[in-house]
């Protein structure tokens, strides 16, 4: 808002104010993964963790079913960002690129959608998973994602429409059918959009709570964060243990931010963001 | 229609045949499926029973939870959204002031927003443990004697507020998109003429991104009436030092959609929480209503 030079102080100031206070529960986690139960139940608290002791990660590996969790994790994570690559990308394609009676109506349904409250349709689709007997397996957890995600839909929509409709007229009267101007001009010119998708799907499924608590039984199939609240509610004072686990926990997404960042924002620009 | 059209109909409907069907299945028969069961009785198990609008009439007249998780609910909207928009847009505004470090500063703010939603209350309820954690003893280092938090009925609906605001990066980064569009010529004319920093916010800023905190807001909106995953996990019983008694102390975080959760996932009363449903979407389309009925306020820039 063109601020004057004096004023810099006080922004800098309320900028790092700010930070430490945004900061803050990182470190704790941090600093708290690193402590013994002796060191943790310590009043006033040590802000550090002297001498640091790793044992906590040892435990929250072994003692928590980790690397399972993290595998199932990531099995419904990959499984849902094909999904939504795959159907968000055509679904968008037919509603930006190929002019069809109806097209317009069913988009704006499909926007309508979105400000539907999931538990609506929350009880009949666990219905429907539970006649087909899939409760307790992944499937109600990636098969959606196949269906399209009104969100991902959109933002390829918006993305697809500034692709000049000369390339695909060309292409047609060169004879390329839509599949392949679908394949073969749009998806490449596309990869920015596609990338935020995967980086979304990836996130979204990550830190999905209550799709897989609704959905899954049995320990063994549990995601992490499934797996790490079940494990929370039956040992509730292991804290070191339980903020190792946090930290393994949040640092792939941590990462993955800084890999992606450029795909981040312009996610969360392009349309607000559930949590 | 011509050939070429056809074709196209063909096409479009082939391509979009994944929505479709999701939409069908997934959305359009589920719809029917909740208003039918919330007509019901219904526990999974056996096929539902007929019962008109019991459920309703039990939820409004009878349910003593029931007002208590809506004004739980409003509680944590009329106090929580305002608070993240007004934390969002002045961490946006700081930021949009040509500061050194900006993408250091932004991703500060933003990271806690992508941290796994359980990862973040397991997390937040040891940050607020009213012995051992870290809030309190940052207030005590100030002299002040922090309060029990999670495990007080009067402070627990702060408590999670206080969580929120950690996560408030999102609205952050689109409000930051949003100031960086307003024109610069705006301001400098208004610079000219003697207008003050509180001036330029008020006349100029606000209204520039007026649509921008609407959008927020309304999402905001949708977001508080869903509000479950941490109040579940948080107060929900599973922490036994917080003497596992779900919703919280006194039932005061039992919000609406983790008393819907309870009944259908719980109680296996899916009949019920059915009827919770369609209430809790009447209520939302009824709030979004009152707000696009009052937003004057938002000023559309005209058409470039």
């Amino acid at each position: 808002m063109l601020g004057k030079k004096n004023d810099c102080v006080w922004i800098y100031a309320a900028l790092l104010a700010g930070s430490f206070l945004f900061f803050m529960p990182f470190w704790w986690m941090l600093i708290s993964s690193l402590k013994t139960n002796e060191q943790i139940f310590t009043v006033p608290p040590d802000w550090f963790p002297r001498p640091i002791h790793w044992q906590n990660y040892l435990d929250a590996v072994t003692f928590i079913p980790f690397v399972r969790y993290l595998w199932n994790t990531l099995i419904i994570s990959l499984g849902n960002t094909v999904g939504n690559v795959l159907s968000a990308s055509l679904v968008a394609y037919s509603f930006s690129r190929i002019p069809w009676r109806g097209r317009d109506v069913c988009f704006y349904l499909m926007l309508g959608t979105m400000l539907l409250p999931p538990q609506v349709t929350m009880i009949p689709v666990f219905v429907i998973f539970r006649t087909m007997r899939l409760i307790d397996t992944f499937a109600p957890l990636i098969i959606p994602s196949f269906l399209g995600t009104p969100f991902f839909i959109f933002l390829l929509r918006q993305l697809f429409r500034g692709i000049p409709e000369a390339l695909s007229e060309a292409a047609r009267i060169d004879g390329c059918s839509e599949w392949q101007i679908y394949a073969r001009i749009i998806m490449p010119l596309s990869i920015t959009g596609l990338v935020t998708v995967v980086v979304f799907s990836f996130l979204w499924s990550w830190v999905d709570y209550l799709n897989p608590l609704i959905y899954l039984q049995t320990p063994e199939k549990f995601t992490l964060s499934l797996g790490l609240q079940q494990f929370q509610s039956s040992h509730a004072l292991e804290w070191g243990m339980l903020m190792a686990a946090g930290t393994l926990m949040v640092l792939p997404v941590v990462l993955l931010f800084f890999v992606a960042q450029k795909a981040f924002i312009r996610g969360i620009i392009t349309g607000g963001l559930k949590e | 229609m011509t050939r070429q059209e056809r074709l196209h109909l063909k096409n479009g409907l082939l391509f979009a045949a994944p929505w479709i069907v999701g939409f069908c299945v997934f959305t359009f028969a589920p719809i029917l499926a909740s208003f039918y069961y919330s007509l019901c009785s219904y526990n999974v198990v056996r096929e539902p029973i007929w019962i008109g609008l019991e459920n309703y009439r039990t939820l409004l007249f009878e349910d003593p939870h029931f007002l208590k998780t809506l004004y739980n609910t409003l509680y944590m909207m009329v106090f929580g959204v305002p608070l993240s928009l007004a934390l969002a847009f002045c961490l946006a505004a700081l930021l949009n002031t040509d500061v050194s470090f900006l993408s250091f500063f932004r991703t500060v703010f933003y990271l806690p927003s992508v941290v796994p939603v359980v990862a973040v209350s397991i997390l937040w309820v040891w940050i607020l443990n009213p012995e051992y954690g870290c809030i309190n003893a940052l207030l005590a280092s100030l002299g002040v004697h922090g309060p029990g938090w999670l495990t007080d009925p009067r402070w627990s609906k702060p408590a999670l507020i206080l969580t929120n605001l950690w996560g408030v990066g999102n609205i952050m980064i689109i409000f930051l998109a949003g100031l960086q569009q307003v024109p610069r010529s705006l301001y400098e004319a208004a610079v000219v003429d003697g207008a003050n920093r509180l001036q330029r916010l008020w006349n100029i800023t606000l209204p520039c991104v007026s649509p921008v905190i609407f959008f927020n807001l309304i999402m905001g909106v949708i977001a508080s009436f869903q509000y479950f995953t941490q109040v579940y996990i948080m107060t929900t019983g599973i922490s036994p030092e917080y003497g596992g008694r779900a919703g919280g102390p006194e039932g005061s975080t039992l919000v609406y959609a983790l008393y819907l959760y309870q009944n259908a996932f719980q109680h296996f009363k899916m009949g019920y929480a059915s009827a919770m449903a369609w209430i809790l979407f009447l209520l939302s389309v009824a709030v979004i209503y009152v707000i696009l009925k009052t937003s004057g306020w938002v000023h559309y820039a005209e058409e470039q």
